[in-house]
């Protein structure tokens, strides 16, 4: 069994990593493939384990660091922009719509005379909530019931299978014309609700797809043969096999649930006014691409370079989980 | 593997039913769809229950479903808030749709997986970063956007294209909106392709394959590739529903009256034959192509077996 | 293996995909003195009596010419089939139909033609979406009851009374009846609409200067120029393609690509750059559409003096001329009256009629306000269906402009809805709790059609349920005078009545715009915004 050259140690998430990791760590230990679930009761970690030993190198992963860092940076400012805007990003002048970069607003005005610096600064808040909450609830639900269904096979594989092309079938519009419009209030949650519902199917058909490749490996069988249990199969040795393209799908899809918040506010059906969030002003704006792109270009590169932080991070987490590359 | 086929043939039955029933519940959560017809007034109430009577929308919901399955059952589809049949409306809008998707697919087939393999044999390389920069921009700037500027540049600009796609729809005339429909999905492929290749690279069977002094070439397209397709193909034959029926923006921007817009119309106006209708077949299409897929796993990898 | 076969199918598939692309290209632009022309799929069936909406009414103002004529210009009604229109008491009309005239299918205008297609559009059976303008004739609770069935089949109040002369009675006075006779719904329908309907509609037949070739239902209608055509306003093209677009850009983007000839609605995103793109071949002319923002007197809170002064505030707490100038790029001009220019001063137009209730003066409006206990409810929510139009741009703009004026960064917010079913919806469910949006595209160009059907008891646009007694009445008053000066000063007097209750904030009157390409000359857009095809020269 060459390709798990390592002990296969029980280790709880907690215990392994999250301690000395702080911010990034949410984000990561979910993303690793659902390591609350049963299995991980038991005794504490010796510090060799897979999981610190991911941890291990991920500290060393200039990669990691530097990812970590931005999206430390853009979890602060989504709690306190006030920290580096001080303007109001709802005083808005008409008088200066469209106009450019003037001194105390570097990155100009929008179609409604409102400060695009500000407006981007505060729209953090919304988009990256709903990016990350959606990301981890699509990852989270879809991996998870994914996995199942592709460890299991049978009924299971077939009642989940046949669920997701279910809400595969419901179109978009629909669905957040119909599901968002009767939900009162204007927050994030009900966006970020609609979006796991219809984006687990995705995960769950990636997740189920690696995870019957991973079944067939020589070393899911060899620990079978040993006499494992079903979940220490799962979680130990399946789980981090398959996760790779869960990882790169859910951090690409970060970004695409950004934008899609901002297609449910376009339809009338996400955040309203007085809301303000990257994917509204990016939609905003997008008209107006050939006389004011300034407007567009610096929502879109904050998204942009959120995106770019969890892919990244992504990255380092699955090199980190993956122990051939060692 | 017949009896596995003929298995999941009996499955999409229920997921049929299962799944209009929710749409066409769906969509008549949405309220009454007459109030939209008559412009900024009021439809008088005489004329307003008269074509509640002409729809349907007097009979209690049940009775509506079970009536429209029947009239299904016999290829009747309803019609649309203009007279026009549903099935008039699916004629024209899927043969379209289907050639836009074909050309998004294989865009997402040839460049997605080139790319994929480039930079998953070159992790790291220039030509890694830069494939992830415009990964990024791709993701980050809306479809809408990108249509527009591709459609000014080529269109009006340079004058390499028609800017609109005229109502023939033929595939030259949709090789640009195919690869505006497929530009996010290259970015998963791609993305999904590199890590795949990069992960199965230091597997056994390619040391071994390298080992016997195979050609480079060999080792990349018939153990390496083959063998880190599975997500790929999972997520492409996801993908081939969402295409097909999400399509919305694309169709917008270069006139292109498929199924995407059709729904749209549908479900702003709240027409109910028209919403159902197409995604009965949409649903098909899915259940057509998430069988295909599992089917392909066999292929990619021997090991899966289905009985 | 299987790989490698895929992999070279999929590369030699994308080798003559490109090739295609190279010798791509399809139908070129149509030749002849032929334009084409940017189009919305309609909404109904393409009957006269079941059209409401520009797009439909695009295509029935070519193929159909009614008793009267709008004309393009000036918006005047004037006789086009009407030999005379006769009355003594307003009420009772005497209709000569001119000679001559004939469908393009050989069958002449007659009477009857009239008269069956009054009372096609009027029977309730018909489903017809426009069947409350023929309610002014009488018989028409018999033939269109508001509940139950049908106790006629044709309006007892007209009777044809010889082959080309038929007679009108109204329910009661209204002396500029025979001016709404230019709308749609009144057009004559061949036989062939009552004999083979479907046929009808698949091609539908008129008497217009252009016959219908071909249609494709969602995609296009080709029409040429008929021959044959009796009237004197001939087309000098040879015909025009009308396109549906799904999106005006699109439309506009061919324009630029000289794809298609002529877009007659400029998309905002591009109307700050219309004359560089275009330059001269850009034109932006008043049509007969008001924006306004009604409101919820159905609601308590909003049907109390106080919140009359508060109503007022608001009017003048917003900033219409910049708005129109920066949302809108002056393709809206801002309203000074519950009208439009199209109709003319002596049409009823009176500019500046609201007064300084439609100036902005923050510090007036910030007293009114205050004087009239405040914002409704703290909050006001301007309710917009975000399906169709761009109305978010203006939405957002006008509650910035409030709350500008008010200090306040959350007193004034937009409520989009996700459909417009779904608006009218909630409007007609009385469910609004603040102000809505509301426009009114005219459908005749008379001061009668901007005022009864909105602010009306009980009329059909009345979407917030106002009511006033005396402007009922000065209404009633206007209709049963003969003379048509008198008419318009009493409709004038009802709209002061309007004024002082601000029943509706004027925000802007709209401006129909089109651009074209340099192969057409002569493009106008009449009081409708809808082109003059007739009127223009190809090559």
């Amino acid at each position: 069994m060459p390709e798990q050259p390592y002990e296969p140690e029980r280790a709880v998430a907690g215990t392994g990593m999250g301690g000395a990791m702080d911010l990034g760590a949410s984000e990561a230990s979910t993303l690793e493939g659902a390591p609350g679930g049963p299995g991980g009761a038991g005794p504490a970690a010796r510090p060799r384990s897979l999981w610190s030993d991911a941890w291990r190198d991920l500290r060393r992963n200039p990669v990691f660091l530097v990812s970590a860092l931005l999206i430390c940076f853009l979890v602060l400012i989504a709690i306190r922009p006030s920290l580096i805007a001080s303007g109001n990003p709802l005083t808005c002048d008409l008088a200066r719509a469209q106009d450019g970069p003037a001194p105390g607003h570097p990155f100009g005005f929008d179609g409604q005379g409102c400060d695009v610096y500000t407006r981007t600064v505060y729209g953090a808040r919304a988009s990256v909530t709903v990016g990350v909450c959606a990301t981890l609830g699509v990852a989270l639900l879809g991996s998870v019931l994914g996995g199942l269904a592709g460890f299991f096979g049978g009924a299971w594989d077939a009642v989940l299978s046949r669920i997701t092309d279910i809400f595969f079938a419901i179109p978009v519009v629909l669905g957040g014309l119909v599901l968002l419009s009767v939900v009162p209030g204007n927050t994030v949650w009900p966006v970020v609700g609609f979006i796991v519902l219809l984006g687990w199917p995705q995960i769950f058909r990636i997740a189920r797809g690696s995870v019957l490749t991973a079944k067939q490996q020589d070393y899911v069988q060899a620990a079978r043969a040993l006499g494992a249990s079903n979940s220490r199969i799962l979680l130990r040795h399946i789980a981090p096999n398959s996760v790779a393209p869960v990882i790169v799908v859910a951090t690409i899809a970060l970004g695409t649930y950004i934008a899609l918040e901002a297609t449910l506010s376009y339809l009338g059906v996400g955040l309203k006014p007085p809301s303000v969030s990257w994917g509204i002003d990016i939609s905003t704006a997008s008209p107006y691409i050939r006389n004011a792109p300034h407007a567009l270009l610096w929502p879109a590169g904050a998204l942009a370079i959120t995106v770019l932080a969890f892919i990244m991070l992504g990255d380092a987490v699955r090199d980190a989980l993956d122990p051939r590359l060692r | 593997m017949g009896r596995y086929v003929a298995r999941r043939l009996l499955q999409m039955i229920p997921v049929f039913f299962g799944a209009t029933l929710l749409i066409f519940l769906m969509v008549n959560v949405m309220g009454d769809p007459i109030a939209g017809l008559c412009g900024e007034r009021a439809c008088d109430t005489a004329t307003a229950a008269q074509l509640k009577r002409q729809f349907g929308l007097d009979m209690p919901l049940w009775r509506q479903y079970t009536t429209y399955m029947g009239n299904v059952f016999t290829g009747d589809f309803g019609s649309a808030f203009n007279g026009q049949p549903v099935t008039q409306l699916m004629a024209s809008a899927f043969p379209v749709t289907i050639r836009l998707t074909v050309v998004a697919i294989l865009f997402e087939i040839v460049i997605g997986i080139a790319l994929g393999v480039v930079t998953g044999l070159r992790r790291g390389r220039p030509v890694d970063t830069s494939v992830l920069v415009l990964t990024l921009v791709v993701i980050s700037v809306p479809t809408f956007v990108t249509g527009l500027l591709l459609q000014l540049l080529l269109g009006v600009q340079w004058a390499w294209i028609k800017p609109s796609v005229s109502p023939e729809a033929t595939f030259g005339e949709l090789i640009v909106p195919g690869l505006v429909l497929a530009s996010v999905s290259l970015a998963y492929v791609t993305r999904l392709t590199r890590t795949s290749l990069a992960e199965n690279r230091r597997s056994d069977y390619v040391r071994t394959a390298v080992a016997k002094g195979l050609p480079r070439r060999r080792i990349v397209v018939r153990h390496l590739l083959r063998n880190s397709l599975i997500p790929v193909v999972t997520f492409i034959g996801t993908d081939i529903g969402a295409l097909m029926g999400g399509a919305i923006v694309t169709e917008r921007i270069f006139n292109i009256h498929g199924v995407g817009y059709q729904l749209y119309q549908g479900i702003l106006r709240q027409n109910t034959q028209t919403v159902v209708g197409f995604v009965t077949v949409l649903v098909l299409v899915f259940l057509v192509a998430n069988l295909l897929v599992d089917l392909l796993y066999a292929v990619l990898d021997p090991r899966i077996r289905y009985a | 293996m299987r790989g490698v076969a895929r992999a070279r199918w999929a590369a030699g598939a994308a080798v003559v995909l490109l090739a295609l692309a190279a010798c791509g290209g399809g139908a070129g632009g149509s030749g002849g003195r032929v334009l084409s022309s940017s189009w919305g799929d309609p909404q109904n069936p393409l009957e006269p009596s079941n059209t409401n909406e520009v797009q439909g009414g695009k295509v029935l103002d070519m193929i159909f010419r009614g008793l009267k004529r709008y004309d393009p210009k000036t918006g005047k009604a004037e006789n086009m089939l009407a030999e005379r229109i006769d009355t003594t008491d307003s009420r009772h009309f005497t209709i000569t139909v001119k000679s001559g005239w004939k469908f393009s299918n050989g069958e002449p205008v007659t009477a009857h033609s009239f008269v069956d297609a009054w009372n096609y559009g009027a029977s309730l059976r018909n489903n017809q979406r426009n069947a409350y303008f023929f309610g002014y004739i009488q018989g028409y609770d018999k033939v269109h009851p508001e509940t139950g069935t049908q106790t006629a089949d044709t309006l007892s109040g007209l009777k044809v009374t010889g082959p080309r002369t038929f007679t009108v009675t109204l329910g009661q006075k209204f002396s500029t009846f025979p001016d709404t006779l230019g709308y749609a719904a009144f057009a004559p329908l061949p036989r062939a609409f009552f004999t083979h309907h479907s046929a009808w509609l698949d091609k539908p037949v008129g008497n217009g200067p252009y016959a219908v070739e071909s249609y494709t239902r969602g995609a296009q209608m080709t029409l040429r120029r008929w021959d044959g055509y009796p009237g004197p306003d001939k087309a000098r093209n040879d015909g025009v393609t009308l396109v549906v677009y799904t999106d005006s850009n699109t439309a506009y983007t061919d324009v630029l690509a000289g794809n298609l000839d002529l877009v007659d609605d400029i998309p905002a995103g591009q109307l700050k750059n219309v004359r560089t793109d275009l330059g001269g071949r850009y034109i932006n002319t008043p049509a007969g559409i008001l924006q306004t923002l009604a409101f919820p007197f159905y609601d308590p809170k909003w049907n109390t003096g106080g919140a009359r002064k508060v109503r007022t505030g608001l009017s003048m707490a917003i900033n219409r001329e910049q708005i129109t100038r920066t949302i809108f790029r002056n393709t809206r001009t801002p309203a000074t009256d519950w009208t439009s220019p199209v109709l003319g001063t002596d049409g009823g137009y009176k500019p500046g009629l609201c007064g300084k209730a439609c100036e902005y003066d923050p510090a007036a409006a910030r007293k009114l306000i205050r004087e009239g206990g405040g914002i409704p409810g703290g909050q006001l929510k301007i309710t917009y269906n975000a399906d169709s139009g761009s109305h978010k741009q203006w939405v957002d703009a006008v509650c910035n402009s409030i709350n500008n004026v008010l200090g306040n960064d959350r007193a004034c917010v937009g409520n989009p809805v996700g459909t417009f079913a779904d608006f009218r919806n909630q409007i007609g469910r009385h469910r609004m709790t603040g102000p809505f949006r509301a426009g009114w595209q005219m459908d005749y160009p008379l001061i009668q059609n901007f005022l009864q059907p909105l602010y009306y008891t009980g009329a059909s646009s009345n979407d917030g349920k106002w009511s006033d007694k005396r402007f009922d009445h000065l209404v009633d008053r206007a209709n049963a005078e003969s003379d048509k000066a008198g008419a318009i000063r009493l409709f004038q007097q009802a709209e002061t009545v309007v004024r002082d209750n601000m029943a509706a904030i004027p925000l802007w009157y709209q401006n129909g715009s089109a651009g074209y390409t340099d192969r057409l000359h002569d493009v106008a857009l009449n009081p409708f915004s809808v082109p003059v095809y007739d009127r223009v020269k190809v090559g």
